[in-house]
C-alpha cells in the first residue's frame, strides 16, 4: 500500500476511543479532540506508536478519549513525563495535552525547560484563560480586569504570554490555533508533529461555562498576515505586536533537537535494579 | 463557491461530497446526542438522535443513487473542507446543556441552509451539464429539508428568555 493509500485508509474514527467525553456542551475541547484524531489520520500513525500525555484539568482528559497509548499524569508534570518517555523511546510520537492552568502555572517551570531542551515532541495547550475544572479561578492567561467573586475588581496581574516565552526559551516550532477551526488546527498539528524538536501549539479553546464571553472568539480570530519565519527576533516582534488572535504557524526554527548522548537510554529493568541494589 | 469548499470536477466527486456532507451531519448529531445524554437532557437526546437518523437515511439514499461509484472510498480523498466544518455539521460551539428542541432545530436549519447554498453554488458555477443536473436535484432535496425544519420549528416555539437559568448553576468556587 502506498503512503497516499495508507493515509486514505486511516480515518479519524480509528483514533477515537469508546469513552464519551464529559466536557460541557459547547466546550472548545471537543473540536480539539477532532483535530487530534484528524491529524493522526492524516499522518497515518499506527495507534500503538502514539502516546498522549497529560496533566490535570478539562483539557487533560484528552488521552481517555483517544485510541492510542495515554498517560493522565499529575498536575503540571506532563512535560516531565513526556520528556522521559521520548528520550527513552524516541521511535514513539509523543504529544502532550495541557491547559493554561496546568501548563503555565503549576507546570510553568517545566514549560520553560522543555522549550530549552528541545526534545522532539509536540506540546498542545488548550487555553481558555480560566481554571474550568475547579470552577472558574483566574489562570495565568486571564485578563487583569476579569472581575468575579474569586478576583474582585480583577486580578490586576499582567497575563502570561506563552508564545513569546516559548520562543525566548527555545521552542523550535510555535503556532496558535482556534478550536473552532478543526481542519486548520489538524493541519497545524500535522506540521508540529513532523517538525523536529519541541513544537508548541497554543489552541484558543473557549470555556463556555465559566467564560461565556469567549464565544466571541470565533469572530475575532484571523489568519496570521505573513508566512512563518525562522528568524526568532522577527517572530518575537510579530508575536509581541499581534492582537492575540493571529492563527497559524508563527515560527519554524531550525535548532537541532536534543538527543541522548549515546542514542536511546532504554535498558532492561534488571540492569536498573542492579544500580539500586544495597 | 468558497475557496474552502472541495472542488467538484465530476459526477463522482459530487456524489462523494454529497455523501460526506450527510455522513458528517450524522456523526455531529450523534456527538451532540451523546453530550446531552451525559448532561441529562433526555428531550434533546431524542431530538438529536432523530436528526441523526434522518440524515442517515439521506446518506444511505445518496450511496444508493451513486450506483457503481464507491462514495465511501472516494469521500476522504475528494470531500474535504480546508477550514471549519462541512455544511450540515451543527455548530458544536452553540451547544448548551440546557438547550431546547428549538435551539436544536435552529442548528439544523442553519446546517440545511448551508448545504442548500453549497449545492446552489455548484449549479451556478459548474460548466458540466451532467453535474449541474445532478446538483439541481440536491438543491431540491436540501430545499425540502429546509422547509421540513421550518415546519418542525412551528411545533417548537422559541423558549422563554430564562431557558438557560439553572437552579444549581456552575458558579465560580474557591
Amino acid at each position: 500500500m502506498s503512503t497516499a493509500e495508507m493515509r486514505l485508509a486511516c480515518k479519524p474514527a480509528d483514533y477515537t476511543s469508546d469513552i464519551k467525553p464529559i466536557w460541557c456542551p459547547g466546550c472548545g475541547d471537543y473540536h480539539v479532540l477532532m483535530s487530534f484524531t484528524r491529524a493522526f489520520a492524516q499522518l497515518a500513525l499506527p495507534t500503538e506508536n502514539i502516546v498522549v500525555v497529560s496533566g490535570i484539568g478539562c483539557s487533560s482528559r484528552m488521552p481517555a478519549y483517544m485510541n492510542c497509548y495515554g498517560f493522565h499524569g499529575v498536575h503540571g508534570r506532563s512535560l516531565a513525563l513526556a520528556a522521559g518517555l521520548k528520550v527513552s523511546r524516541p521511535e514513539l510520537t509523543v504529544v502532550v495535552a495541557s491547559g493554561d492552568g496546568d501548563g503555565y502555572s503549576i507546570g510553568g517551570n517545566h514549560f520553560l525547560h522543555a522549550c530549552r531542551r528541545n526534545i522532539d515532541m509536540t506540546y498542545v495547550v488548550m487555553d481558555n484563560h480560566i481554571y474550568g475544572m475547579t470552577k472558574g479561578q483566574p489562570s495565568p492567561t486571564t485578563e487583569p480586569e476579569f472581575d468575579t467573586a474569586l478576583s474582585p475588581g480583577g486580578t490586576g496581574l499582567r497575563p502570561f504570554h506563552p508564545l513569546v516565552i516559548a520562543l525566548a526559551s527555545g521552542a523550535n516550532f510555535i503556532a496558535r490555533c482556534f478550536s473552532g477551526e478543526p481542519n486548520g488546527t489538524a493541519s497545524v498539528l500535522v506540521e508540529a508533529i513532523q517538525h523536529p524538536g519541541f513544537s508548541f501549539v497554543e489552541i484558543l479553546s473557549p470555556c463556555v461555562t465559566f467564560r461565556p464571553d469567549e464565544k466571541k472568539w470565533k469572530n475575532l480570530v484571523h489568519p496570521a498576515p505573513v508566512a512563518p519565519t525562522n528568524d526568532a527576533a522577527k517572530a518575537a516582534r510579530r508575536i509581541m505586536t499581534d492582537d492575540g488572535f493571529n492563527i497559524g504557524i508563527l515560527y519554524r526554527g531550525d535548532r537541532k533537537p536534543y538527543q541522548p548522548p549515546n542514542g536511546s537510554l532504554s535498558c532492561e529493568l534488571s540492569e536498573l535494579e542492579k544500580d539500586f541494589e544495597l | 463557491m468558497s475557496d474552502n469548499a472541495p472542488k467538484v470536477a465530476s459526477v463522482a466527486d459530487l456524489f462523494a461530497v454529497a455523501y460526506r456532507i450527510e455522513a458528517d451531519a450524522v456523526e455531529r448529531y450523534d456527538l451532540l446526542a451523546d453530550q446531552m445524554e451525559t448532561h441529562n437532557n433526555p428531550e434533546l437526546v431524542a431530538v438529536f438522535r432523530d436528526l441523526s437518523r434522518a440524515e442517515g437515511i439521506h446518506r444511505d439514499e445518496i450511496r444508493r443513487m451513486a450506483g457503481g461509484i464507491d462514495v465511501v472510498a472516494l469521500a476522504p480523498a475528494v470531500a474535504n473542507w480546508s477550514r471549519g466544518d462541512s455544511p450540515e455539521e451543527a455548530d458544536l460551539a452553540e451547544a448548551h446543556y440546557l438547550m431546547t428542541p428549538w435551539h436544536a432545530l435552529k442548528l439544523a436549519l442553519a446546517g440545511e441552509e448551508r448545504a442548500l447554498a453549497f449545492f446552489t453554488s455548484i449549479v451556478e458555477t459548474t460548466k458540466d451539464p451532467i453535474i449541474k443536473k445532478m446538483a439541481e436535484q440536491f438543491v431540491e432535496e436540501e430545499a425540502e429539508h429546509v422547509n421540513l425544519v421550518h415546519r418542525l420549528l412551528r411545533k417548537h416555539p422559541r423558549p422563554a428568555a430564562s431557558w438557560s437559568s439553572d437552579q444549581d448553576p456552575p458558579i465560580p468556587q474557591e
